[in-house]
């Protein structure tokens, strides 16, 4: 049989799917273990175990300094500047992204700002932000919100008039106003659509988080990853990324699930990844 | 036929850009007359539909309904039915045909909640047994066969009552068996409702077979240095007894262009 016609098995995906992780870890344990044999105090590449010790020093140990669980305390933190930033770009894409993709003249007024907003490198505007915001945890989520919210409001504009044109033509006969329209027909067609656009804005979004609070921060994820650079604590700074990164996969996961729940419809005609 | 036309076109045309699609358009359609609408692809006979609609507006000349000029957006005085796309598919069958009611009721929400909803559910419930989709009222349209899609968009169309219903090539995505009972449907929604109805098809054979009055639109001036400067215009308007069987035409004779078929014959040239 062709290669394309031949599928694997669940089993056979699921170890499919575990290899290359074995295999990245394999590799490092074999590398990290040939580097401690010429210089067994060597920082570069801590052993698993020390790395397992350092992960649940900072998870449950409480800090000498503060006394809190540091692991804890800057997954919340970061956690809620995430929320917060992509919150705020979810109410503007919904409220614009909707308005411009549906409304002619909103579109000719709006969608060429936006279009041109978007191109600004965010990262440019930080110091901007931090000049009017200060230092504190509004500047780090309007970072995020400068970030997201142009793209997601392209996006969802574009689900807007991605919609058959025969829907909206079959609402209108049906007496629907503009407003109906909106609450019955277009918004709940791109709501499937909208947390795709969240999924794809949720890795900008972490890459900002994690720039601003390296920059000017006193707790979070990013802000302990800079701190502990100064001691090249790898042991540390390498279990937080892999924490990250199993953060950013959880809430994927979540986000793609809540979508098959809430919007059955979208989901029956084959599968999306 | 009665003193007032229900639809009258009045030297109706429509340009694009400076090409004629359709020009010199003039018809009077009776009430209740089930008007089918054949011509080759490209010929504007969508385009006339469209305007029926005013999804498009006529460049010249005017369409009348009941005597009155035709709003400049689609109204609910005219039900559409599209090929695809014509029921709403992030909503049930149910929902579909309670939409319209919500619409109506609730001018803020487009919602019904508690008892006005289940009394709007129920109130559909003949209508889903009528068109045999009463096991399939909580199914996701994604999850039907394209003639129970059909079906529940002609039921959405008509639970809105239109004075006219407007039919695009609705059952030219279906199988030859599905369309058999289709047509068999739509017949006899027609002689129940008595309503006038307008159906594009590309299938002469379901033109003549349903249409009390078939309307043939083809491009009969040709101008070889200006191949935009005329459009296509109603070149046979036939007026069938449905009683008496009206035989099918050669379509040779009906068409000058040489690209119209019926049901995949060749081409007749």
């Amino acid at each position: 049989m062709r290669l394309i016609n031949r599928k694997p098995s669940r089993l056979t995906a699921f170890a499919l799917g575990m290899a290359p992780f074995v295999a990245a870890i394999f590799a490092y344990a074999v590398a990290s273990h040939y580097r401690r044999l010429d210089n067994p105090a060597d920082k570069l590449l801590p052993s698993l175990p020390d790395m397992a010790a350092a992960f649940s020093r900072m998870a449950f140990t409480p800090d000498r300094r503060s006394g809190d669980y540091l692991l804890w305390i800057d997954t919340f933190d970061s956690l809620e500047r995430l929320g917060a930033g992509i919150g705020v770009s979810v109410i503007l894409a919904l409220s614009l992204g909707i308005l411009i993709g549906f409304i002619p003249h909103v579109r000719a007024s709006l969608a060429p700002f936006i279009a041109t907003f978007s191109l600004i490198p965010p990262i440019t505007v930080l110091p901007i932000l931090f000049i009017i915001f200060g230092l504190g945890e509004l500047s780090k989520i309007m970072l995020i919100v400068v970030g997201t919210a142009p793209v997601m409001i392209r996006s969802v504009a574009q689900a807007v008039m991605d919609i058959p044109r025969e829907l909206i033509i079959k609402a209108e006969t049906l007496g629907a106003s503009v407003w109906q329209m909106m609450v019955r027909v277009v918004l709940p067609q791109i709501l499937p659509k909208l947390i795709t656009a969240v999924r794809l804005g949720l890795v900008p979004a972490w890459i900002f988080l994690i720039s601003a609070e390296a920059i000017a921060s006193t707790s979070g994820l990013g802000y302990r990853i800079f701190l502990v650079r100064r001691y090249l604590a790898m042991d540390v700074i390498l279990p937080y990324v892999v924490w990250i990164t199993l953060l950013a996969f959880i809430l994927d996961r979540l986000l793609l699930m809540a979508s098959r729940r809430a919007f059955p419809w979208y989901h029956l005609g084959g599968d999306s990844l | 036929m009665s003193a007032q036309p229900k639809v009258s076109v009045r030297n109706a045309a429509k340009t694009y850009d400076g090409t004629v699609v359709l020009e010199r358009l003039n018809l009077d359609i009776e009430p209740g007359a089930l008007c089918t609408i054949v011509g080759a692809s490209g010929c504007g006979k969508s385009t006339f539909l469209r305007m029926l609609l005013s999804q498009e507006t006529p460049s010249r000349g005017e369409i009348l309904i009941d005597g009155e000029k035709l709003p400049p957006e689609p109204t609910p005085d005219r039900g559409i039915v599209f090929q695809r796309y014509s029921v709403f598919s992030h909503l049930t069958v149910e929902e579909n045909l309670v939409l319209s009611a919500e619409f109506d009721a609730a001018p803020l929400t487009g919602r019904l909640f508690g008892a006005a909803r289940s009394k709007a559910r129920d109130s559909v419930t003949e209508t889903l047994e009528r068109i045999g989709l009463d096991r399939a009222r909580t199914r996701y349209p994604a999850q039907l066969s394209g003639g129970m899609q059909q079906r529940l968009a002609i039921a959405q169309a008509l639970l809105k009552r239109p004075k006219i219903l407007l039919l695009d090539e609705p059952f030219g995505a279906l199988d030859p068996g599905i369309r058999a009972d289709m047509q068999e449907l739509l017949m006899e929604l027609w002689r129940e409702l008595s309503m006038t109805i307008f159906m594009v098809t590309h299938d002469i054979h379901e033109a003549f077979k349903l249409g009390t009055r078939v309307l043939v639109f083809d491009k009969v001036r040709h101008d070889p240095d200006a191949p935009d400067a005329y459009g296509a215009t109603i070149t046979y308007d036939l007026q069938l007894d449905r009683d008496s069987g009206a035989a099918v035409p050669d379509p040779g004779t009906l068409f000058s262009s040489p690209t119209m078929t019926t049901r995949g014959d060749a081409p007749d040239a």
